[in-house]
Order: structure tokens, then sequence, then C-alpha cells
């Protein structure tokens, strides 16, 4: 998948993933894609979250190796 | 101002003695609705972290001026952040859980429930997850029934207290919580007991449990009676004639369930057995001593989960449904949600999956939901 800009959140702890991602999405136009990578286990449920009250939307979620990346179009 | 911390012993006690305490859980929304911090001087509200990352200025009105307020998320990241926002727009008396709901799911409360022969039966209350477990101590002997995975909790005690732990005992295999009777009892080179129905498919060495053998503590009797219905295995204490733990099969405010093993239908008429005939020819006058709580309302003054074994018979609804047939409607069908992870809890419980103790913390998650209703 084609991401305009990509996240490099490995390592990071709650709420840091979250904030960068707030942060990178300021920095794409609505409809572009940001992709993320992060380690942290609460990611997934917390980024389903916050881009769903957002309205963006996740286009799709892996997971390889410890790493869970996502995909979010700009709303 | 700075943000102080409040430890889960803390909050702990806040509410068993009905002290107030506001928590701004910052959690998402279907963590908190799934499961949060209760108590009847508790309350409590929830805005999730992602939404205060830029300010906490639109949540200042909602907040309490005079009261202290504990900022409570999964581990305890996000609620440092926020709390220390809040300290920054000058809110007072802000403090963080360390270790956030993970460390409040494992934090145990050792309550005194009475007096025995040479000592005391003592209730271990999982406050965030409602389990129960015992320590009966008599003469500096002890042993622990339904021990929880954060055996420290018992070991220290007994340290303490001068105590050897002589036997572990599971009522049933658990299915809502990870059993820390097996390392508790390798740790004391004590003996685990297991009830042999329920650990057809168990991995490791342990004693069979059975009605009809006789347990001494100290100068303290335990007396196993087998009372089959939320497993096939399950297996009340009767202790010094004066206490019944009851394991799954009874709380007090409801009954055990039946499908956690999916075997609703084959187990519902030992459920019956066990509660419309077996428990009720027993003396009204024991003291029920039940594995879990549902609602923190089921406290008592001391943070104690207990009632009176004829006192159920008169108010516990579970206990006075007439006809079979409705009995067995209440507890196959409408039954609740079913504890997170509860398959691979139990394949943890019979040694079949080693999880690592970061993902037994996560499986461990959640309320018990061990009940009916």
């Amino acid at each position: 998948m084609n991401a305009q800009k990509t996240l490099d959140a490995k390592g990071l702890a709650c709420p840091m993933p979250i904030v960068k991602t707030k942060k990178a999405m300021k920095e794409i136009e609505s409809g572009e894609i940001l992709e993320i990578q992060a380690t942290d286990k609460g990611a997934k449920s917390d980024l389903t979250a916050w881009a769903k009250s957002g309205g963006h939307e996740l286009l799709k979620s892996e997971e390889e190796d410890g790493v869970f990346s996502f995909w979010i179009k700009k709303a | 101002m700075s943000l102080k911390k409040m430890h889960a012993s803390e909050v702990a006690s806040r509410i068993i003695n009905k002290n107030d305490l506001f928590i701004l859980d910052v959690r998402n929304e279907d963590a908190y609705a799934d499961w949060k911090i209760e108590g009847e001087s508790v309350k409590s509200m929830n805005v999730p972290y992602f939404d205060l990352i830029d300010g906490v200025e639109e949540i200042l009105e909602d907040l309490p001026k005079d009261k202290d307020i504990l900022v409570v998320c999964a581990k305890e990241g996000s609620s440092i952040f926020v709390g220390e926002e809040l300290v920054e727009a000058g809110v007072q008396n802000v403090s963080y859980l360390p270790g956030g709901m993970k460390a409040w799911s494992e934090y145990l409360e050792p309550v005194k429930v009475g007096d025995l022969p040479g000592g005391a039966l003592y209730q271990f209350v999982r406050l965030g997850k409602g389990c129960l477990s015992y320590m009966i101590e008599s003469n500096g002997e002890a042993a622990v029934v339904d021990a929880n995975r954060m055996i420290e909790n018992y070991t220290s005690f007994a340290e303490k207290q001068g105590l050897k732990i002589k036997a572990t005992f599971d009522t049933h295999l658990h299915a809502d919580h990870i059993s820390g009777g097996r390392e508790l009892a390798d740790q004391m080179n004590a003996s685990y007991y297991l009830p042999e129905e329920d650990a057809g498919e168990v991995t490791f060495e342990y004693t069979p449990l059975k009605e009809g053998d006789v347990f001494t503590i100290g100068e303290v009797t335990l007396e196993p009676l087998y009372s089959p219905g939320h497993t096939i295995g399950s297996t009340s204490f009767i202790v010094q004639d004066q206490f019944l733990l009851t394991g799954d099969i009874l709380f007090v405010h409801s009954i055990g369930r039946p499908d956690l093993a999916g075997k609703a239908e084959d187990w519902v008429g030992d459920l019956r057995e066990t509660l419309y005939n077996r428990y009720k020819d027993m003396a009204g006058e024991l003291t029920v001593l039940p594995a879990h709580f549902s609602k923190i309302e089921e406290l008592g003054e001391n943070g104690e989960v207990s009632a009176q074994l004829d006192e159920l018979y008169r108010v516990n609804d579970g206990l006075n449904v007439e006809k079979e047939e409705d009995f067995r409607t209440m507890v196959t069908e409408n039954l609740p949600p079913q504890p997170n992870a509860y398959q691979e809890i139990r394949e943890t419980n019979m040694g079949i999956i080693s999880p690592d103790e970061e993902a037994q913390r996560e499986m461990e998650i959640g309320p018990n939901r061990c009940a009916v209703k």
C-alpha cells in the first residue's frame, strides 16, 4: 500500500505513538495515507479508537515480528 | 504543586474505607466500558488521552475542585502525560496510578474474615478483578485456596506471620485467572491439589483432590466436598464447620455459570443438584466464602465478601428458581460475555501453554465474569 508519509514509532511507549501520529497527520493532505510502525501493544486499540474519533479511516493493519503497521487515510 | 503517585494499595484502602476519589480514566472508550475502577465513594469520568494531547482546557470545568483526582490509564504513560498537563493548568491534588490498570488488576488486599482455633482465615481480595483467594492458618501452618498468580502476596504474608504453607488447593480449573497454586506449592515445597475430574489434560504433577480426604492445618480441619456444576470437578471446602468455601459454584449475589468449558448443557444438572440439594443439606449458619465477587456492593465493612448460607437461600435469586426448566434456561441462555482469553487461561492452568508474565497479564485484563448474572 502506497503511503505518502511513514512514521517510525517503534520502541515508543504510550502515549508517544499517538502524539507523533497526530503531528504527522497534520503534515499530510486530506485523502493521503500515513503509514505508522509501532511496537507498543496498546497501539492497535488506541490508534483504531483515535482514527474513529477523528473520522480518519484505518485502511489496514498487520503484525510482523512484533512490529505493528497501520495505514490511515486522512479525513 | 507537582504530580503525585497514588499506588493501588492506597486506591484499595479508599474504596474499602469509602473515602472520596475522583478518577479521570484516559483509556479509550471501549476499555473503559468493559472494565474500570469502581467503588461506592469513587466517581469516574472517561476522556481518552488522545483527546487531551493538545491540552486539557476543555475538561477543567468537569473536574471537582474539592476532591483528589486520580488519572488512570492502561499502564501509566498516558496518565503521567495527562496528569502533568493538569498540574500545569493549575489543578490541585492530582495523582496518577503507577502501573495503571495492570497494577490495579494485580493488587490483592488481605482481609481477616474470622478466627479459627490457633489461627484465622484470611480472604485475599483482588479488587480490580473480583477474584477471592484464601489463607487458612493455625499454629504456624497454612494452606492457600485458589491462589492467584501473584504468589509473592501469599509468601510475604506467610513470612511476616511466621507461617509455613503446607498445601495449596484449587477448587476447580479456573477460566478467568491464572492459578498460582502450582507455583506457590513448588516454591514452598508443599503439595498442589486439584480435582481430578478437572485435570484431564493437565500436563504436570498434582495431587488429586477428593471428597473424603481430611486435611489438618494446625488445629483446623478442612474437608473437601464434591460440588460440580461450574466445572465437572468443582470441589468446595468446609473449614472447621464454620466456613464454606464455594469456589465458583455459589456467590453472594449470584451463582456460577456452567459454560466456560463448553459444557453448559451437560453440567447444568450438576449445578442444580449442588445448589438445591448438596448445599441445602448443610448447616445454615456456615459462612459462605466464594472465589469471586462481581459487584463492589458485595464488599462488607472491612472489604470482605461473605454471607451466611441460610441468608443466601433467602435472598440469592439463583437459589430460588423453583422449576428445573426455568433454572436450565437461566444458566444456559442470556449468559454474560465470557472472560477475556478464557480458553488460553484454561490452557495455561493445565500447563499446555506457558506464556510469559507480560502475556499472562494481558490475558487476565478485564472483569472475571464467572457468574450467571
